[in-house]
């Protein structure tokens, strides 16, 4: 059984990092709002979405993804999607999510433990 | 002089300290001069209420300047004079005066008299407040008790009082109640010419309403099953008997099954019921039958089986109250876990016991039931009985009960119902994803499948079951020589389900701009997910098929 999402923001030397760990759906709400209200602080740079831990996203859950996007779209503020497994990389390509965030390539990116202040 | 004590508040400003509500909870009110018995509040929001709390003394209405309308109120009644009763602080009521009779104003005198007056007694009236609510609320208690203890005292009243003697079967029942009694019952009915019925059910709502209409329920069955035996007649006519007179909201789950002690036979139906579990020498089954639990609709039928018991199986009934049991973390014990359970080799209240400890070691210590826990065990004796007819050897597990039948040459993998609440579309991606692991689908596509479930089962729980766990979704799985079906059938209170056949294409451009919600990717992602989407729909279903072909190439 998959646990309820939560969220750890860390700042990172050119923007921020949002960890999700756990399953992102509707009981999610309040944790990505907090999230990006955090995230909000750390300065201008990009936002990157960290999906290593995640392992469950509904469409209530994407909802809540496009909700943080358009926010950070508004603030002028790239956002990066890391961690996705194959199967969310293919949802944010059919969804079109991917056309308005880069889907970094696990291969080629840091994990969540490398770079940036915690 | 006319003056009057207006009702006086109750614990204003503070919580509330027990969950029975205050009856009287409400800002100051006082009595009009002129019109002894006409209320009129001071709401905390109008100016006059913060005025009078920090008046130091008797408060002429003809001088004072404030926009209030209590004020207008007050002086339309007639009130002159208004003296606040403060106690620490807080303004409890007010002390009313009209006009002097002799038409001159209040004194000096006058006006220290009553504001001694005020700061003597608003202490006293406080007091004589509190002890006022302390005794409404202990009747109010004393009431909530009472009406536990006749919900209680009915249920008992109605389960039986001893088991069934059977040669050659183990029988065992345990009932236990929540705090706050649901409607669960059990019954054993004898219907002559050595045939038993046998019964379990769960009345919706708790309390005495839900032990009324268990009560009804357990009449109506004990009146019809002797005359009519076949289960789907008996539950049709107590269907159409609760029908005419069930309260709103409420309805009847009901499990009833004739036994032929001597040969294991068994013919049953289903009322929206758990699914019996059977567990025979090749593993655990379940007793399929569906149909609407009684009391929603009149003129319901109800699918009867067959079955025989054979020797050594062991079969259990039982209410949601195991089911829907909850750990700390908030995880539900759910149908997979009590499935395990019943592999147990333990038989009749030693099986009981064992299920009920593992359902203790799960919920943890200090847990409060939410439901009641209904259990019905009985076993064959290994070597017990007369020969069963060889056709029919071992508990069928026949299909069809989830919208249409399945497509020819398809084998049922697995039919199960899962309680309508929210959250429980992960239980349905979780058993779905057990019952098709043994058929190697490529990992896209069964990750493809599992969020095509999740979204389904999503949407009949929120729509077809709005979230009650009485009522169930359906769900069975389908597999064919090239093609794998999962039929997801809401039970369809909530009227229509939308159709995922009818989705469109979500615009992310206008979500992202704020022209749209952000939410509406179900139907599209279903769509997207499996290689076909069918709606199936009858007068008590919408039942939504998700079909993969096998060996796709859609990877």
């Amino acid at each position: 059984m998959t646990s309820p999402l939560a969220v750890q923001v860390r700042q990172e030397a050119d923007g921020a990092r949002i960890v999700l760990t756990g399953r992102i759906d509707r009981d999610g709400d309040e944790a990505m709002t907090g999230a990006y209200t955090e995230a909000r602080t750390t300065g201008s740079g990009p936002i990157t979405l960290d999906f290593s831990a995640t392992d469950y996203i509904n469409s209530t859950g994407i909802a809540l993804i496009v909700r943080l996007l358009a926010e950070a779209r508004r603030d002028g503020r790239p956002v990066h999607a890391h961690g996705l497994t194959d199967h969310y990389r293919e949802i944010f390509r059919i969804t079109r999510l991917s056309d308005f965030m880069t889907l970094d390539d696990q291969a080629n990116v840091p994990s969540t433990n490398d770079g940036g202040a915690q | 002089m006319n003056a009057f004590i207006g009702p006086i508040r109750r614990l204003f400003g503070r919580p509330t300290p027990d969950p029975i509500p205050a009856k009287d909870a409400a800002p100051p009110t006082t009595v009009a001069a002129d019109q002894p018995g006409v209320a009129i509040e001071i709401p905390e929001s109008d100016p006059l209420f913060a005025f009078l709390q920090s008046a130091p003394g008797p408060v002429d209405l003809a001088r004072l300047e404030l926009s209030s309308p209590t004020l207008e109120q007050l002086r339309d009644a007639g009130v002159a004079l208004v003296v606040p009763l403060v106690t620490q602080g807080e303004l409890i009521g007010t002390l009313n005066l009209g006009p002097r009779l002799s038409e001159q104003d209040y004194s000096s005198d006058d006006r220290r008299l009553l504001g001694t007056l005020a700061a003597q007694a608003a202490p006293a009236i406080r007091v004589a407040q509190l002890v006022r609510e302390q005794a409404t609320e202990a009747a109010e208690r004393e009431r909530y008790a009472q009406e536990l203890k006749i919900a209680q005292l009915i249920q008992q009243q109605f389960l039986p009082h001893e088991l069934p003697n059977l040669p050659e079967w183990q029988i065992a029942a345990y009932y236990g109640p929540a705090r706050v009694v649901g409607g669960d019952f059990y019954d054993f009915i004898d219907l002559g010419k050595g045939r038993i019925a046998i019964v379990v059910g769960d009345v919706t709502d708790k309390g005495v309403p839900a032990a009324l209409v268990m009560a009804r329920t357990h009449s109506i069955l004990r009146a019809e099953a002797p005359r009519l035996v076949a289960p789907s007649a008996v539950l049709a006519r107590a269907n159409d008997l609760l029908s005419a007179e069930m309260p709103e909201k409420m309805f009847v789950t009901c499990l009833y099954m004739v036994l032929e002690p001597a040969t294991g036979h068994v013919v049953f139906a289903n009322a929206g019921h758990n699914l019996p579990y059977v567990r025979t020498d090749d593993g655990v089954i379940e007793f399929r039958a569906t149909g609407m639990p009684l009391g929603l609709l009149p003129g319901l039928t109800y699918e009867e089986k067959e079955a025989v018991i054979g020797p050594g199986d062991n079969v259990l009934l039982y209410s949601d109250g195991i089911i829907e049991a909850h750990d700390p973390a908030g995880d539900m014990y759910g149908f997979p876990r009590l499935h395990d359970d019943m592999a147990s080799e333990l038989a009749g209240t030693e099986l009981l016991d064992e299920l009920l400890e593992r359902l203790h070691t799960f919920t943890g210590h200090g847990w409060e039931q939410e439901d009641d826990i209904t259990m019905v065990a009985l076993r064959r004796s290994p070597g017990g009985g007369m020969a069963a007819d060889p056709a029919s050897e071992t508990p069928t597990t026949e299909r069809a009960s989830v919208g249409a039948g399945p497509t020819p040459a398809m084998e049922v993998l697995a039919e199960f119902e899962l309680p309508g609440a929210y959250g429980n579309e992960r239980l349905a991606v979780e058993r779905v994803a057990e019952i098709v692991a043994p058929l190697d689908l490529p990992p896209a596509r069964f990750e493809r499948l599992k969020t095509a479930v999740s979204e389904t089962a999503m949407n009949a729980i929120e729509y077809g079951s709005q979230g009650n766990p009485e009522v169930p979704v359906l769900i069975r799985v389908d597999h064919g020589p090239t093609t794998l079906e999962v039929r997801i059938a809401d039970a369809g209170l909530g009227g229509a389900v939308p159709d995922p056949t009818e989705a469109e294409v979500p615009n992310l451009d206008a979500k992202l701009a704020g022209l749209q919600k952000a939410r509406g990717w179900g139907l599209f992602l279903i769509q997207q997910m499996v290689d076909r989407v069918e709606i199936v729909r009858d007068c008590e279903h919408q039942t939504v098929v998700l079909t993969l072909d096998l060996g796709g190439s859609a990877e």
